[in-house]
């Protein structure tokens, strides 16, 4: 039975990924059939690397939002999880509340970003007293501040993401476990740190790889508040442009999702290794 | 060959492994083809794809429909789709089962379908409805190969807008020079206002002005042969219109990089700001009701005295015909029907922003927006489409709109942005996507 999904990864996955890594070295307005491709070699890569703006914004903001993923919302959600997990009165109203988020789509979350953030309508300018005048804080429209907020409202969300990751692993760690630690006269700490914490191991690593995985796809709030421009690109937004629209550069989209390929690998095949050897060993 | 194609660019989507490709479009197009060519009712039928799925121009164009049923005896089978979508899948549509007629641009967006062979010529079209048109409109319907195939149905100009009552109250008069109008901005400032109102979060507003000050500066034929053939970008004429512009940068709305065309509009509609360039078909819907009569504009005032104000931004809204409609002599005669101005009058009675295309509407039922704008485009010596329809595609957007705002942020680096959008221009225009 092992060979449908193999069959499914092979088609769904690995299929269109090898096509468009052979389309990223040609030339196509997706117009015509293939007779119309014109085979360029490396001409896309090095145009995006020498003559594409908005690339190296692109690269940076997303290995920003990887590190602030790793950051912020991985230890918060584990200090909320823990706490959460303690029992403590109207712990499942918090619980909701934290979660919440997650349940909205990413893009009614870039229309709240919208609502807080524009400089004259926004709830935070008109809050402060910066709606008017020369003293507006341009949260939308500062290339060096809409990504700090941007940032903020998607931490949000994925704090409740991993949260609700680790409370599911906190609840599976034996009791008895904890109890025996308390017997043998451990601190909250200790047990936390030699008790709970190997057991959340499994959990750990589901954490990281939603982690490394939603902070590149991260498409849908920069896309609904300026279509990823002027201090939002991302990566996944320049395929986009350059893919879908009304004339497209299908091989130079082609090689941009080439690169975000490679950049994906950088974390998949550490990650294949270590299950590999594990298998192995067990 | 065109199942390999389709395969291929859901593949190479996939593979982005970051965007699912809208497809709906594509599949609403072979669903709804109930003109079929069976003869009898059923070439009755037409097939229309509309972009306009939002309710106001829907129920106008509902209204219009009913009437054309009654006018011509044909019946209009809609697939309304929403305005982006329908833009951003325009390519994957006109090679799948496309409408026999749908909503679309004049200028290099109709253009460039009719240059890659995906539109069926109108020409029949125009066999009878070519006296309803002056010499300008059949130009911007025409294709590179001389044939017609655009009908165009409204359209709107670009301008620089105020509100009547705040200029009366402040004793402000129309400049018709650049020194006027930087001199009135000056004048505003003084009296605590946004002297113009300026917003490009959304990217494309800012396209307008950049049109203007090039056509003002270097003139109709040097814009259009730079949008056209995007070759001299790297040259002193652009630079020239980026220091203009750097002009106007003190007196924009403060954090117009993150406001959006309507928080601008509501500035001039709040008489916050004494002035926007816009088009009518944006500002024209937030000055409704009685608001409607405080609405006036100017033309963009004059740069350079050898072009003075012959040119004006008027982008043109109509009907094309796929490459093989199911119901071909049907959508021939719906065409004609809506190349009228019989039929633009129906469709206008709910409309402010816009006008009519053809001659001989009423005009006592427009606004005085409206009124004052079919005299501004007949004025004209020059109609130009706006930036984005009519340059080509993959670079109004990919390469235009971020280089903009990359300068109006850094307005000193003009010199290396334009640089930069050359050697992006040589390579589009070189390659073939």
């Amino acid at each position: 039975m092992a060979g449908v999904p193999l069959l499914l990864t092979t088609a769904l996955v690995w299929l269109p990924a090898l096509l468009s890594v052979v389309l990223s070295f040609a030339s196509w307005p997706g117009i015509g059939g293939v007779e119309n491709i014109h085979w360029v070699g490396l001409q896309n890569y090095r145009n995006i690397l020498t003559i594409y703006p908005p690339f190296q914004p692109a690269v940076e903001h997303n290995l920003i939002w990887l590190v602030v993923f790793f950051c912020v919302p991985a230890p918060v959600g584990l200090f909320l999880a823990t706490q959460l997990d303690k029992q403590m009165r109207g712990s499942r109203l918090y619980q909701s509340v934290l979660f919440l988020p997650v349940v909205l789509s990413l893009a009614l979350i870039g229309f709240m970003t919208e609502l807080i953030f524009s400089p004259t309508q926004g709830l935070l300018n008109n809050l402060t007293g910066h709606a008017r005048g020369s003293s507006v804080v341009d949260w939308l429209g500062d290339p060096h501040l809409n990504i700090w907020a941007v940032l903020l409202m998607a931490c949000w969300r994925q704090t409740g993401y991993v949260m609700i990751m680790y409370l599911a692993g906190l609840k599976s760690v034996d009791p008895s476990l904890k109890e025996a630690a308390a017997l043998d006269g451990a601190g909250g700490r200790q047990t936390f740190r030699h008790v709970v914490w190997p057991a959340l191991r499994p959990i750990n690593v589901v954490v990281l790889v939603i982690t490394v995985i939603e902070s590149l796809r991260a498409f849908d709030i920069v896309y609904v508040i300026n279509r990823g421009t002027n201090g939002l690109e991302l990566l996944s937004v320049l395929v986009t442009d350059n893919i879908v629209g009304e004339a497209s550069r299908i091989g130079f989209g082609s090689a941009l999702a080439t690169i975000l390929l490679v950049i994906s690998m950088a974390f998949v095949i550490p990650y294949l290794f270590s299950t590999f050897r594990k298998e192995e060993r067990g | 060959m065109s199942v390999t194609r389709r395969g291929l660019l859901r593949g190479a989507l996939l593979g982005a492994g970051a965007i699912a490709l809208p497809s709906a479009l594509t599949a609403c197009g072979s669903s709804s083809g109930s003109g079929g060519s069976a003869g009898g009712a059923a070439g009755k039928t037409v097939s229309f794809g509309s972009n306009a799925a939002v309710p106001q121009p829907k129920g106008a164009y509902q209204s219009l429909f009913a009437q054309a049923q009654r006018e011509t005896g044909l019946t209009v089978d809609v697939n309304w789709v929403d305005h982006n979508t329908f833009q951003q899948n325009i390519t994957t549509y006109l090679q799948g089962n496309p409408q026999d007629v749908f909503n679309w641009f004049a200028g290099e967006r109709m253009e460039f379908f009719a240059g890659q062979g995906l539109l069926h010529d109108v020409d029949e079209v125009w066999a009878g409805i070519g006296g309803n048109y002056t010499e300008a409109m059949k130009a911007q319907s025409k294709g590179p190969d001389g044939h017609y195939y655009f009908v165009p149905f409204d359209y709107y100009p670009w301008a620089v807008y105020y509100s009547r009552s705040l200029w009366q109250a402040k004793g402000y008069t129309e400049p018709t020079t650049w020194d006027e109008y930087i001199a009135l901005a000056r004048r505003m400032k003084r009296d605590g206002l946004i002297p113009i109102a300026f917003t490009d979060k959304d990217g494309w507003p800012a396209m307008g002005t950049f049109d203007y000050l090039n056509m003002r500066i270097n003139g109709f034929d040097f814009h259009v042969e730079l949008m056209r053939k995007g070759d001299r970008w790297n040259s002193p004429q652009v630079k020239a219109v980026f220091d203009q512009w750097a002009q106007l940068i003190p007196f924009y709305s403060p954090g117009f990089m993150g406001l959006t065309w309507q928080e601008g509009a509501q500035q001039i509609l709040n008489k916050q700001a004494g002035m926007m360039v816009l088009g009518l078909d944006q500002i024209g819907t937030v000055f409704t009701g009685d608001k409607a009569a405080d609405l006036g504009f100017f033309a963009f005032p004059e740069i350079n005295p050898k072009y003075g104000q012959d040119a004006v931004e008027a982008p043109i809204d109509g009907f094309m015909m796929s490459h093989s409609p199911r119901n071909h002599d049907g959508a021939v005669r719906l065409l004609q029907y809506l190349g009228t101005a019989r039929a633009q009058q129906t469709w206008l009675g709910s409309n402010p922003a816009d006008i009519a295309t053809a001659d001989g509407v009423d005009a006592s039922k427009y606004t005085q927006a409206q009124a004052d704008s079919v005299k501004l485009i007949q004025k004209a010596a020059h109609i130009s489409q706006f930036m984005d329809r009519d340059t080509r595609p993959d670079f109004a957007d990919p390469v235009m709109l971020p280089a903009i705002q990359q300068f109006l942020n850094h307005p000193k680096d003009a010199a290396s942005i334009i640089a930069s959008i050359d050697k992006q221009a040589t390579s589009i225009w070189a390659g073939n996507g």
